[in-house]
Parts: C-alpha cells; sequence; structure tokens
C-alpha cells in the first residue's frame, strides 16, 4: 500500500469539550434582552416588533459569538443554525399574531348583531351604522354556486383520473389540474370577463363572479377528492367486483361514500379558500351597497369586495367598517377549517 | 487505536417503557464481541446506547454507566458527537447519502472534520475503500452515486464511511440482515479483517454468523412481551455454543424458543 | 342443478346490462375530464381575443411603454414591479419559510412539532384582501422606521437608496409590498418544504449522526441534499403566487409606473395591482385584459418549471408537493 496508513488532520479530539451549560445559555439571553433594553431606551429604536426582532438577533449574536469563543467552531455553527431557525420561526409567528390580533382588535369595534343584519343601504360614507349583510349574502350565494359546479365537475375529474389511471389523457388531465392550481385568480375573473361579460354580453352579476370562483375551486377539489378516493382500500373495490357489481356501482356505492368524508372536508377547504377572493369578485360582479339576493341579475357586493373598497375609502369609519367585515371573513374561514378539521378527525381514511 | 467499552448496570428507555435493564458487559479491544437473542431483547437499543445513538430517538434516555476506556461516555462535559465519531456505527439497512457519489460518501464524515485537503481526501478515501474490501469494484467509478451499488456494495460503502473517520470501535446493528448470502460472506470476512484495527460488536439474528465471526457472544433475551430485556450470559463464543452456563442460553442455541 | 343455470344466465345478461352502464360512465367522467383541457384552452383563447386587439390598437409599442392611460398604455413598468416585488418577496420568504420547517421538523419536539404545523398553515387561510387592509392600516405606518433604517445604512446598495431617507409617513413602496408578499408566500413554502423535509429517510440522518455530526451538519449532510429539488419547486410555486397576487399589492403599492430599483421611493406597480386599481373607470377593458394575458403566460411558465423540477426530482418528493 503507498498511501499513508491513516490521515493526519484527523485530530484526536478528545471526547471531553468545553461547552456552555443550558444555566449558561439562558444568562446569555436573557443578557442579551436586557442590552436591548437599554438600546431602546437610550436610541431612537421603538417598536414591539423590532424590539422582538432586535433581542432576538442580539441573542443570536452573543451567544454565537460566546460558543465559538468556549465551543468551537462547530458547535458555534450548530449554534447559529439552531438559532437562525428559531429566528425563522419568530418571524413566521409575529405575522400571524400581529394580522390576527389587530384584526380582532380593529374589528371588535363594530361588529355586533347590527352590522352582520343591516346593508349599507342609505348609508353615507360620513354616517355611522350599516352593516355587512348585503356582502354576506353575496359571498354566501357566490361560493354556493361556485361549489354546486366545481364540487360535481371535480368529482368526475377525480374519478377519471384515479378510476382510468391507465390512459395518457388521465396523467394529462392530472398536470393541467397541478397546472390550474397555479392560475393567479385575477386571471380567472379576467377569463369570466372576456368570455361571459364581453364575449357574450352578458351582465355583471354575482353569478359570473360565482363562475370564476368555480375555476379556482375546481383543482383544488379534484386533488383533494383524488387523494381520498385513493385512500380506499382496493380490497373494498375487489369485494365489490367479486360480488359481479359493475365498476360504476362500485365506485357509486363503495368508493364514493368510503371516501365521503374526506371529499367533503377537501370542499370546505375548498370554500374557505376562495370565500376570501376579492380580485375575480370584484372584477365581474362589481359591487353595491344594497342587499340583491339574485346572484342572476345586477351587481352583487361579498365580503372581500366590502373590505377592498372600504379599506382606501377617506373616511374612519369606512375603515372601520372594513375591518369589522374582515373580523366577519376571518369567522367564517375559520369555522370552515374547523369543521373541515373536526371531519377529518372522524375520517377513519385519512387518520393516519 | 482499539479501545475497551465497559457498561456498568445500563438500563435504556423510552419514555416510560424500559427496553433494557442493568446490562454490565465489557467489549475487549480488537475483538468481535456478538449479541444474540430473541426480537425484542433490547440488544439492538443497548448497541445503540453505546455511542450514544439512542438518544437520537425522542424521549429515549440511559441509566447507568458506558466506559470508554474509564472515561464514562455519558458524563458531564461530554460531547455526543466526538463520541460517535470515536464509536462508528454501521447499520441494518445499507444507507449511503443517495445524492452523493461514491467518493463523496466515503469522504463525508472526513469533511465533516474540517478536512478539505484534496490529496488528503483521496488517501483516506482510497485507503477505507481498500479496508472495506471495495476497492477494487469501484475505484473505475468514484463519481458515480453510491445508490447505484449492489446491496451487498453499498453495506461494505457505509463501512468505508464509517471506518474514513477512524473511529476506535465500530458497532454493527445486523448489518448482514438485508443482503444476500454471498454479501453476507463477504462482509464476515471483511469484519475478520478489520477486527485487527478496530474493536467491533455486532448484532445479529444469525446465530450462524455469531459462531463464524465473533470471538465473544452475549446472550440477551426478554421474560415476555413488555418486560425489558435483560443480558443472559456472556462468554467465549465457543463456550456459549458448545457448553453454556445458562440454561435459557442453550435453549434457544438449540432452537428450543425464539 | 336448474336453478344454478338460471342465475347463470341471469347475471350473464346483467353483466352486459352493467357493461352498457360501466360504458356510459366512463364516458362521462371522460367529458369532465375533457373538460379540464377545453377550460384552460377557453382561458388562454379568451384572454388572446380580447387582449390582441387592444395590443394592436396601442398607439405606442404595449410591450415598451412604462405608463398606462388610454391613450398610451404599456406593460414595462408593471411587468417589472411585477418581477421585482416578488423576487423581493421570495428573497425574504425562502429563507425564514425553509427554516420555520427545518425548526418545525427536525428541532421542534414531535408534539410542538403537530401544533406548530398548523399554526404556520394559518398564515395561508387568512385572505388576501385582509393581508391587504392589514398591511395598508396596520404595517405602513410601521415601516417608515424600517425604511428609514434600510436607507441611512444600506442606502449605497442602490436597493434602498432614498432620497426622503424614509422619512415618507405612509410609504407604499414596492418594498412594503414585497414584505406583505412575502408573509402570503411564507406558508406555501413552509408548508412543502416540510413536507419534502419529513419525508427524508431517517437511516440518513442516523447515518450522518453516526459520523460524529453536529445537528445543523446533519442536516446539511442528509436532510438538504435530497430535498433540494423540492424546496427549489416549493420556492418557484411561491414565486408562481407572488407574481399573481392582485389584492393585498394593490392596497399597499404606490401606484405609479416606473421602472427603478430604488425600492424605498413611493411608487412602483405591478400588472394584478394595477388591474384592480384601474379597472373601475376603464372603458375598454381589452388593455387590462391584456396585461392580464401576459400575466398568465408568466404564471404558467413558472408553473410548469416547477412541475418540472418535482418530475425530474422522482416520485418521493412529487407526493409532498
Amino acid at each position: 500500500m503507498t498511501i499513508a496508513d491513516s490521515t493526519q488532520s484527523l485530530r484526536r479530539q478528545s471526547l471531553r469539550q468545553a461547552s456552555i451549560p443550558r444555566a449558561g445559555v439562558a444568562v446569555l439571553i436573557a443578557g442579551s434582552i436586557g442590552l436591548a433594553f437599554v438600546l431602546f431606551a437610550v436610541t431612537p429604536l421603538q417598536g414591539d416588533a423590532d424590539f422582538v426582532v432586535v433581542a432576538a438577533l442580539l441573542s443570536v449574536v452573543i451567544l454565537v459569538a460566546a460558543s465559538w469563543t468556549v465551543e468551537g467552531r462547530r458547535r458555534a455553527i450548530d449554534r447559529f443554525a439552531t438559532s437562525a431557525t428559531m429566528l425563522a420561526l419568530i418571524l413566521t409567528l409575529l405575522p400571524l399574531g400581529f394580522v390576527l390580533g389587530y384584526v380582532i382588535k380593529r374589528g371588535a369595534k363594530d361588529f355586533n348583531i347590527n352590522f352582520l343584519t343591516h346593508s349599507l343601504a342609505g348609508i353615507g360614507p360620513l354616517d355611522a351604522g350599516g352593516g355587512v349583510y348585503h356582502a354576506i349574502i353575496g359571498t354566501f350565494e357566490q361560493v354556493l354556486i361556485a361549489s354546486f359546479i366545481s364540487v360535481p365537475l371535480g368529482l368526475m375529474v377525480a374519478i377519471f383520473i384515479t378510476e382510468y389511471s391507465r390512459s395518457s389523457l388521465a396523467t394529462a388531465v392530472r398536470f393541467l389540474v397541478d397546472v390550474m392550481t397555479g392560475i393567479p385568480s385575477i386571471v380567472a375573473g379576467l377569463f369570466v370577463l372576456s368570455f361571459w361579460i364581453l364575449a357574450l354580453n352578458q351582465p355583471y352579476t354575482g353569478f359570473a363572479a360565482a363562475m370564476a370562483l368555480a375555476i379556482l375551486e375546481l383543482p383544488i377539489i379534484v386533488r383533494t377528492s383524488e387523494e381520498m378516493i385513493r385512500l380506499v382500500p382496493a380490497a373494498l373495490r375487489e369485494a365489490a367486483y367479486a360480488l359481479g357489481v359493475p365498476k360504476w356501482k362500485t365506485i357509486l356505492r363503495v368508493v364514493l361514500p368510503t371516501a365521503t368524508t374526506g371529499i367533503t372536508t377537501g370542499v370546505m377547504l375548498a370554500m374557505a379558500r376562495v370565500i376570501g377572493e376579492t380580485a375575480p369578485v370584484f372584477l365581474v360582479a362589481g359591487n353595491n351597497f344594497f342587499i340583491n339576493n339574485d346572484p342572476l341579475h345586477g351587481q352583487q357586493a361579498s365580503l372581500a369586495t366590502f373590505i377592498f373598497i372600504n379599506a382606501r375609502a377617506s373616511s374612519d369609519l369606512q375603515v372601520d367598517r372594513a375591518w369589522a367585515a374582515a373580523l366577519t371573513l376571518i369567522l367564517i374561514v375559520a369555522v370552515l377549517y374547523v369543521s373541515a378539521r373536526l371531519l377529518t378527525r372522524r375520517n377513519a381514511l385519512a387518520r393516519r | 487505536m482499539a479501545k475497551r467499552i465497559e457498561t456498568v448496570d445500563l438500563s435504556c428507555y423510552y419514555g416510560s417503557m424500559q427496553a433494557v435493564e442493568g446490562v454490565s458487559l465489557t467489549v475487549e479491544p480488537k475483538s468481535v464481541t456478538a449479541f444474540i437473542g430473541p426480537s425484542g431483547c433490547g440488544k439492538s437499543t443497548f448497541l445503540r446506547a453505546l455511542n450514544r445513538m439512542h438518544e437520537v430517538i425522542p424521549n429515549a434516555r440511559i441509566e447507568g454507566t458506558v466506559l470508554l476506556d474509564d472515561e464514562d461516555i455519558y458524563g458531564p462535559g461530554i460531547e455526543a458527537a466526538a463520541v460517535r465519531r470515536t464509536i462508528g456505527m454501521v447499520f441494518q439497512k445499507p444507507n449511503p447519502f443517495p445524492t452523493m457519489s461514491i467518493y463523496d460518501n466515503v469522504a463525508a464524515g472526513l469533511k465533516l472534520n474540517g478536512i478539505r485537503k484534496k490529496s488528503e481526501l483521496d488517501g483516506a478515501v482510497e485507503r477505507s475503500l481498500r479496508g472495506a474490501n471495495l476497492w477494487d469494484e469501484v475505484k473505475s467509478r468514484l463519481n458515480k452515486p453510491g445508490m447505484g451499488l449492489s446491496g451487498g456494495q453499498q453495506q461494505r460503502l457505509c463501512i468505508a464511511r464509517a471506518i474514513a473517520v477512524e473511529p476506535q470501535v465500530l458497532l454493527m446493528d445486523e448489518p448482514c440482515s438485508a443482503l444476500d448470502p454471498i454479501s453476507t460472506l463477504a462482509i464476515e470476512d471483511l469484519i475478520n479483517e478489520l477486527k485487527d484495527r478496530y474493536t467491533i460488536v455486532i448484532v445479529t439474528h444469525n446465530m450462524q454468523q455469531a459462531a463464524r465471526v465473533s470471538d465473544v457472544t452475549a446472550f440477551f433475551t426478554l421474560k415476555g412481551p413488555g418486560e425489558p430485556g435483560r443480558l443472559i450470559e456472556v462468554d467465549a463464543t465457543q463456550k456459549i455454543f458448545t457448553n453454556p452456563s445458562e440454561k435459557r442460553t442453550e435453549d434457544y442455541i438449540t432452537g428450543r424458543f425464539g | 342443478m336448474a336453478s344454478i343455470t338460471t342465475a347463470d344466465t341471469a347475471s350473464l345478461r346483467s353483466s352486459s346490462r352493467s357493461a352498457r352502464g360501466d360504458a356510459v360512465f366512463r364516458t362521462l367522467t371522460f367529458i369532465a375530464g375533457a373538460f379540464v383541457f377545453v377550460l384552460l384552452g377557453a382561458i388562454a383563447l379568451f384572454l388572446v381575443i380580447k387582449a390582441m386587439p387592444a395590443i394592436k390598437n396601442d398607439p405606442t409599442n404595449f410591450f415598451t411603454t412604462t405608463q398606462w392611460s388610454s391613450s398610451a398604455y404599456g406593460i414595462a413598468a408593471t411587468l417589472f414591479g411585477t418581477a421585482l416585488t416578488a423576487v423581493l418577496a421570495l428573497a425574504i420568504a425562502v429563507p425564514v419559510g425553509v427554516g420555520v420547517a427545518l425548526y418545525i421538523t427536525q428541532y421542534a419536539p414531535r408534539r410542538i412539532a403537530t401544533l406548530l404545523g398548523y399554526v404556520t398553515d394559518m398564515l395561508a387561510a387568512v385572505p388576501s384582501v385582509v393581508y391587504g387592509l392589514w398591511g395598508l392600516i396596520f404595517l405602513l405606518p410601521r415601516m417608515v422606521g424600517i425604511d428609514h433604517f434600510l436607507a441611512k445604512y444600506f442606502g449605497w446598495t442602490g436597493l434602498f437608496h432614498d432620497p426622503a431617507g424614509g422619512l415618507n409617513t405612509f410609504p407604499k413602496t414596492i418594498f412594503s409590498a414585497s414584505i406583505v408578499l412575502s408573509i402570503m408566500v411564507l406558508p406555501i413554502i413552509a408548508a412543502i418544504s416540510r413536507e419534502v423535509f419529513r419525508q427524508v429517510d431517517p437511516v440518513q440522518k442516523e447515518a450522518a449522526l453516526a459520523l460524529g455530526a453536529t445537528r445543523w451538519e446533519m442536516i446539511r449532510t442528509a436532510v438538504l441534499p435530497p430535498s433540494r429539488a423540492g424546496v427549489i419547486s416549493a420556492t418557484m410555486l411561491g414565486l408562481g403566487r407572488a407574481l399573481g397576487e392582485t389584492i393585498a399589492v394593490a392596497l399597499v403599492i404606490g401606484n405609479v409606473n416606473r421602472v427603478s430599483g430604488h425600492v424605498l421611493v413611493p411608487g412602483g406597480n405591478t400588472i394584478a395591482a394595477n388591474i384592480a386599481n384601474t379597472f373601475g373607470e376603464a372603458a375598454d377593458k381589452g388593455p387590462l385584459i391584456a396585461s392580464g394575458l401576459v400575466l398568465f403566460v408568466l404564471t404558467l411558465v413558472v408553473n410548469l418549471a416547477a412541475r418540472y423540477v418535482i418530475l425530474r426530482a422522482g416520485t418521493e418528493e412529487r407526493s409532498a408537493v
């Protein structure tokens, strides 16, 4: 053997290594936070979020520096990586907390039963009162119609992809559905505008908005239904075939019922995703300050467009209404998500 | 290079579940020690406690002492990473890094230790691959992915990767259980060569294998499901397989249970 | 014996009927599948039909004009703004999202990890208009200090150059839009990265640890390399989302068509925000549809690229995205 017998640079380091104990880490972090306090007291730095970020950054820098001198390069890099991922977590939780907290804080001002049961009919920009009843009606009608269109269609597509998966068309459809998830919502709105309103000369209505929302819901429903159908055990299917049940009956009577909870969850998540869509609704349903129960005639408001229009309004009363509407919208989304989650818990198939 | 491992009253836990109870055992340097016993007897868990891989599993912990040449590897100020570098490990399933070439797999541990010089890496890679009896088979395709090798070659690649950082002890957790008989033979031959330089501990399900490769055999078993595993007997392999002191060992060796 | 024979013929007869049922059902689902093709085709077709006259009738060049009015309109500035806000947003969201995903999958205890997974997913559940409202009312006034800081100490980079020194009291800027966007794409990147990291075989991680790797070295050796394609496609899907986001950006961006890399100077615009902001007063929707068509093509290319990366990476990672 011409090569050396061992790697010279592989230093025989001892198992024992100087390390900063947990208590030491705690002291360093506490010191950094203290230093941040001092900084905020004597320099122009200010703000709660800024304090959290500055304190966190100081902690990382001081901890890593201490680690480098005491524990060496490798441990210092490791500590830096750990701190960096924790910093990332803080940077994620911070905006979430600020968004939700601020929506609740500002939204609570106008949010009451009166707000939910009245429209903006006869309410000017400088009038107090008024509410989102007309927008809630619009939102629900649009989302329900969108679901009525996209759920059966999406289910059929999902069945096509899963049950006839051997055809190359199924593969292509699956790919296109994936691509569809990436279509910006405003493009869906522009399509309905071009096709329905401009080419077919139809009016701006809630139904037009529902069509745009249906396009956005479709890929979500296909994807979740597809997953749920795939989870149905093959043995169940084979048992039905063995009894001489034809394929279409097996799918309708055995596969779909088994996957129902999962599919319902998917539909609710899809609804939660599109219920806050603004751009497409704004483009093809217009806006309305009055109650319009008819999705087929006349412009219609939705909670999302209500927020959008009032957010940039000049009067504080309008901005307050936007916040209360945002709270309403977030509560509806939350209800949808929580019900979807509760359903999943009951879903024997998806529980892994 | 090779060092002695000694455990004193070592117990291993997964949360509140005790997997191994009170094992005291000495593994002599430059020897092969085999752990045998029925499934679930805690031999793998015990093995993983010897280089602090046990604690990688959430909530897993140990009680007792593990000494590496009289140094407590669980002692205060001891670095788990340094322990693992000193006590290398080969796993049940060959697990080369899937995105890395053969060369990079062997060099991985060295690079972690700050060795960057090409000439040094080249030397260490060749030495380790030769040490793992793999050099001649792969020297022309060192830059091909490690996953492209056969199962037996992958396992020898993992051994090369483990010995590249020049550990003092090599732990092998059923290294042949996923391999065909010919690859198994190759690994067994390799173990025989490696014991000139390393202290080797091997967990095996295969009693013939234990008889073939080991100098000392330790037999573990458990009283029943849910009970912790215990060390029943440890002795020269020759003696364990011909004239064990314990009835339970004999029953297991002769295939009466387990 | 006779009864068995009857049963046999009966089942044979019914099976021919069931074959017809199968054929009908098969055709129905086939039509549904084909509809997806038709729909995507129709989207492209109608956008083109309505966009072409607008592009042709534009007295200036549609692709090189920066201004947007009824007499002369072009996407040079909005396309630039769209790309710049999206790239800046990703520059913030990718490290943070990957970091969170690493924390949740590699550092946090399992119970907390599940909880944190839910919590980060909640960011994706907040409607974009709510982010817009929040960005406009809450974030913009608080950006003043940050902008001031960046302009003062990092103005020399050019990116944060701001003659006003960040002293604008209501900084409707490219940078503000990027911050809001980064919060919105963060959960997408975090969720996909999390799935990708979770699918790394634990034996690879143990192999790295057994070589004496620290936790970070374990991540670098065993977790990140096999996750590369997944993280890249997560980034691209986030990019697609950032490019097309409309309302949140419309509320916080300055609505000044300008091609400038100084992201702290009030102004800037994106294609989607321009559509939302000028839609009401636009008598001719053609030019807006034309700009939407460009956005559609842009997001389509990005999404196709993302899918291509996943496809090439192989099946294990595909299931995660």
